[in-house]
């Protein structure tokens, strides 16, 4: 069990490892470095000399790499070319909105989501379940500025109930935050739901189906309990990594959905900072996305070693 | 040939895979035939009051800058539907050839493939795609070549867990025992019993995959104006939505009939392939 974690853990290291040095090296490889990209047409001459030494972009490519490596293990993300602060200090409180988004979506969504594909999965083929996967279908094939545009539209401009975009500080107190994100949650919200509640239902009758839940229900055991006890949690099981999975995906909407409700947070930061060309920010940016990554994931793996026995025999899994 | 027929009519057994295939075939053969039947130039502008509402000379209306909706919507899905049928093959060959090579040889190779599609999806692949946009541009050629890529990552995964399944068979075990080559067997033996799984991945994977072209045009990376495009015309006129609904509800009904046909089309065809696809990840 613990040989299985620490692999894990080694492989979340070494995962990060090569994603940095990916991310680096393609940021080297477009064409120009970053002050000719960020200065474009005026990048000649003193101003180009100068933002060259400023960011120390005369130096090999190598001594770059373990530069900002360096810097990064011991939490410095490097230096912006346009902004003038640094770094931390423009990600930071834009990172902590994404995660309150995120979070707030997910605290709301899986819930949700398990009850409804429980529901599908119990009333099968029936009217409940065509009409929840139905919805689902709509849901996750629209794409999020869809979804979000026709929300504004509904409850913003037809209602006048909730304001269409968000107009905030970055680091405007989190109470304020959870004031105003009802209509990106709820966009984010659908299509997670719509996910998530498709493979509930898929595990959820399979698990049904077994002969365990049979047993159960010849020993007299009462349809709720035999439900919410024997069956739900052997059908949560498959879906933690998939749900895992998914979150770079969802991660992609995130973006679209800050960019839609001008949501101050990494996603729309990370496209102003493609817009403006500003490589430093978006290096920082991806491989702040990609850790967020491997870490959900690998609390996926072990939440999945804690709640089956069966993978903790040695070289099941990993 | 006949086995196309076959698929086709396991497909539209069902209600909604028919509902599927005909949006999706109106789709296509409208992209095909769209520039010979929209009335108007995609760019010529109008000099009447803009945002003017469905009229008879303009069936959708106008749009902000005075250009005719229909038009520009029979026009808009044209780029995408390029892009992403040419980027999802080139995802679902390169994906089915390295994920049958990982499935089949096994072993250290096996395990190097594997490692590095782990590795390759913690890596943000949108905002990828945006840096790639951004500096080569937004020609179809790089769209295809940096979507297929990322695409064709989560391809591997699966062309490789089918093809565990095929390796162990008899018909397989025989092939080796007569001696026939690794690269003859994995061709003739393996692929056309994968085939269906990659049939309905393919079908999935151009779902997501125009999801993400239509973001990216959102995000104004798509498409350069005043090129139409689905995408790009929701993001330009939704400010407006109150004024003038119909230049963001026309390419919005759009491209959801073509993504919901899409999806529906990937439903039947799994189920009359018997592949079971809910289970899936969506990377």
């Amino acid at each position: 069990m613990l040989r299985l974690i620490a692999r894990r853990l080694i492989f979340a290291v070494v995962t990060l490892w090569v994603v940095s040095m990916v991310v680096f090296s393609a940021i080297e490889l477009l064409p120009g470095d970053a002050c000719q990209a960020f200065l474009g047409q005026m990048a000649q001459g003193k101003r180009l000399e100068n933002c060259r030494a400023e960011h120390n972009l005369n130096a090999p490519a190598y001594a770059r790499y373990s530069d900002w490596a360096l810097g990064l293990a011991s939490g410095d993300l490097g230096k912006s070319i346009k902004r003038s602060k640094p770094l931390e200090e423009i990600i930071g409180p834009r990172f902590r909105n994404t995660v309150i988004l995120g979070l707030t979506a997910a605290l709301v969504g899986i819930p949700l989501a398990i009850v409804l594909g429980a529901l599908a999965a119990l009333y099968r083929d029936r009217r409940a379940d065509l009409w929840i996967s139905f919805i689902a279908i709509f849901c996750m094939t629209v794409p999020e500025f869809i979804t979000g545009t026709l929300l504004i539209s509904f409850f913003s401009v037809w209602l006048g109930w909730l304001p269409g975009i968000v107009i905030m500080r970055a680091d405007a107190p989190i109470l304020e935050v959870l004031s105003k994100i009802v209509l990106p949650v709820m966009t984010l919200t659908l299509v997670m739901v719509a996910h998530i509640m498709r493979m509930v239902r898929t595990s959820m009758i399979d698990v049904l189906a077994s002969d365990f839940v049979m047993m159960s229900q010849l020993k007299g055991v009462s349809r709720v309990r035999q439900v919410v006890m024997h069956a739900l949690p052997n059908a949560l099981l498959p879906t933690i990594n998939l749900i895992a999975l998914n979150i770079a995906w969802l991660m992609g909407g995130v973006l679209v959905v800050e960019v839609v409700f001008n949501y101050p947070g990494i996603g729309r930061l990370s496209v102003n900072a493609i817009s403006d060309r500003d490589f430093p920010l978006v290096q920082a940016i991806a491989l702040l996305m990609a850790s967020l990554y491997v870490a959900l994931n690998l609390i996926a793996d072990l939440l999945a070693l804690v709640l089956n026995p069966k993978l903790r025999t040695r070289g099941a899994g990993l | 040939m006949s086995s196309a027929v076959t698929i086709l009519k396991g497909v539209t057994a069902t209600r909604s895979g028919k509902i599927g295939v005909v949006l999706v075939g109106f789709h296509l053969l409208l992209a095909l035939v769209a520039p010979w039947l929209v009335p108007y130039e995609f760019d010529a502008q109008t000099a009447v009051i803009d945002h003017a509402g469905p009229s008879l000379a303009h069936w959708a209306g106008l749009d902000t800058l005075g250009r005719d909706v229909l038009t520009r919507t029979l026009l808009g899905g044209r780029e995408a539907l390029l892009v992403t049928i040419f980027g999802t093959g080139l995802a679902v060959v390169w994906g089915s050839f390295f994920g049958v090579l990982a499935g089949y040889l096994g072993g250290r190779i096996d395990e190097l493939i594997m490692r590095s599609v782990d590795i390759f999806l913690a890596i943000p692949w949108m905002i990828f795609l945006l840096l790639v946009i951004a500096s080569f541009g937004n020609a179809p050629m790089v769209m295809i070549l940096t979507l297929g890529f990322f695409y064709g990552i989560g391809v591997v995964r699966m062309a490789r867990a089918a093809t565990l399944e095929v390796v162990v068979k008899d018909y397989v075990l025989a092939a080796k025992a007569r001696g026939e080559r690794p690269l003859s067997i994995m061709m003739t033996e393996i692929l056309p019993n994968v085939r269906d799984v990659l049939m309905v991945e393919s079908a999935m994977r151009w779902s997501w995959m125009l999801l993400a072209f239509s973001a990216l045009s959102f995000l104004g990376f798509g498409v350069t104006p005043p090129t139409p495009d689905w995408g790009l015309m929701i993001a330009n006129s939704r400010i407006y939505l109150a004024l003038a609904p119909w230049p963001v509800l026309m390419p919005m009904i759009a491209l959801s009939s073509l993504i919901i046909g899409i999806n529906l089309t990937a439903d039947a065809l799994a189920k009359s392939l018997g592949v079971d696809k809910t289970t899936r990840a969506l990377v």
